[in-house]
């Protein structure tokens, strides 16, 4: 099991997989928003999403979860 | 004059407009969020009124709360800044109907570019050059792909809605296109909540060269030059100078031109910028209309000795303009630089403490800046923190001078950008003048590369 976690501090704009979907290395799968940018985050390893963490609109801390692969 | 000047604005741009209020003795108030309680902008204003928590929405886009404000303090005018609200016509209508002085254009004016598809139309009907393309909505794919066979590939495919890069995607092909244009049509409404598609021929290595304009409420049109603004990252600027050193003096009069036409057509009043692509045979093509000051308006000052702000405030407070387009004369050069809380190679943001500031002095030396040491740049705003301003006789005095305040300039605490700007101003092709928008991707990325 793999966790996506936070690059950096921001707010959690947009997740964009759902619990159950199929990831791929180098897929996006959350966008967070921090000094109005756009910071794509990527799966590290293949996968299936087994749970969301961060909600769309929360602000996350860097090296916080945003959701699991297994 | 006013009395008293509410800012609806943060960082470096309130102290900006702080800074002319005092001088003419205009009382200020700013509204500020939970993040921005140390910062310089509300220790330096009159009055300073704590609007809410950090994110932008929950205070400095809260139009209700703002204007409560400017109610309880009394003040009888609203200067935007740049970003956050200054391009929002709802809230310059908002403070008209409060009795407030918007210090801008009219919430109709704003709207009309605001729409870039609407703006593309009424820049054509003013008679300004605009990228050959469409004037009405792209329907579907099938529309898209026939357009394109017309226009001729490369094809620029954006949303009407669009910004800083957003919902713009380049297409070599039919194939390329039809692939593109479901995706960016879904994007750019889940974005900008408006699905309104365009396409426009692509102009090859363009400059991005943009006209100042100021008028009054009597009609009076003066365009104050240009700034050249190609070098970019993130679709976003970092270098601009002011006059450019691509554009002859034939293009320059006619750039001119063209913009006090367009500024007169839609009835433009304050001060306002016309963007324009000029392509390597120095044809040029309106791009948009920004209804506010600019970030780089200090070029414009530097080498007009004019006080941006002040002439904001008394076209506002229905002065007449004091100079003509034949009185300005422009002297020397001016180049300003960004200053970023950045990675210097990602161009990612890099929040955190400024453990240590120290600001390079000389002559022809200038400085807008939003932090000192302590500040804690936050991850809720721009990750600009501070601009450094140059002005020499010449270009290459102006060059000069900004290296060497460049090599002086002294952040310490976050990453920011102070290496690649160097790396920029000093490559030979920037000394030469050579600033296209592909400057960053053709010269100072290879670099890094050879470096690692």
């Amino acid at each position: 099991m793999a966790t996506v976690k936070a690059s950096m501090a921001g707010t959690v704009w947009k997740i964009v997989v759902a619990e159950g979907e199929k990831v791929t290395a180098g897929q996006d799968v959350a966008i967070l928003e921090s000094m109005k940018m756009e910071i794509p985050i990527a799966a590290e390893e293949d996968g299936v999403v087994t749970k969301i963490i961060a909600n769309e609109g929360d602000f996350i801390n860097v090296d916080d979860d945003i959701l699991e692969i297994e | 004059m006013f009395k008293k000047v509410l800012i609806a604005n943060r960082g470096e741009i309130a102290r900006r407009v702080i800074r002319t209020c005092k001088r003419l003795n205009v009382l200020t108030v700013v509204v500020y969020s939970e993040a921005d309680v140390e910062s310089l902008h509300v220790k330096e204003a009159d009055e300073a009124f704590c609007i809410g928590k950090p994110p932008v929405a929950q205070s400095y886009l809260n139009i209700d709360r703002i204007l409560e404000v400017a109610k309880e303090s009394g003040a009888d005018a609203v200067h935007p800044g740049y970003g956050l609200l200054s391009e929002n016509a709802e809230f310059a209508k908002r403070c008209t109907e409060a009795g407030f002085v918007f210090i801008g254009p009219s919430a109709d004016v704003i709207a009309s570019m605001g729409s870039k598809l609407e703006a593309r139309k009424t820049m054509k009907a003013a008679g300004v050059p605009i990228v050959e393309g469409v004037e009405a909505p792209v329907k579907d794919v099938t529309e898209a792909i026939e357009i394109a066979s017309r226009l001729g590939y490369p094809i620029m495919l954006k949303a009407s809605a669009g910004g800083g890069g957003i919902g713009m995607q380049l297409v070599n092909n039919a194939e390329e296109l039809a692939k593109a244009f479901e995706g960016n049509q879904k994007r750019a409404q889940s974005f900008f909540g408006d699905g309104t598609m365009y396409m426009e021929r692509f102009i090859t290595n363009p400059h991005h060269v943009e006209v100042q304009i100021i008028a009054d409420d009597n009609g009076n049109v003066v365009p104050l030059f240009e700034r050249e603004c190609s070098i970019q990252r993130r679709n976003q600027k970092v270098v601009e100078e002011a006059p450019s050193p691509f554009i002859s003096e034939e293009t320059r009069t006619r750039m001119l031109d063209a913009s006090v036409k367009a500024v007169q057509h839609i009835g433009y009043v304050n001060a306002g910028t016309i963007e324009y692509l000029v392509d390597a045979e120095q044809n040029f093509y309106f791009l948009e209309m920004n209804t506010r000051l600019q970030v780089e308006h200090p070029v414009t000052e530097e080498i007009t000795k004019l006080d941006l702000v002040e002439e904001q405030l008394k076209i506002a407070a229905k002065q007449p303009l004091a100079f003509t387009r034949d009185s300005i004369q422009r002297k020397g050069h001016a180049i300003e630089v960004r200053i970023y809380a950045e990675n210097p190679s990602t161009f990612f943001p890099s929040p955190g403490t400024i453990t240590a500031f120290e600001l390079p002095t000389g002559e022809g030396i200038r400085h807008e800046c939003g932090v000192e040491a302590g500040t804690t740049v936050t991850p809720f705003y721009d990750p600009m923190i501070s601009k450094l301003v140059v002005w020499g006789e010449t270009r290459a005095i102006a060059c000069e001078r900004l290296i060497e305040a460049l090599k002086a300039y002294k952040v310490e605490g976050i990453q920011t950008n102070i290496r690649m700007l160097l790396k920029t101003v000093t490559h030979e092709q920037f000394l030469k003048g050579y600033t296209t928008t592909k400057f960053v991707e053709e010269y100072y990325l290879p670099q890094l590369a050879e470096t690692k």
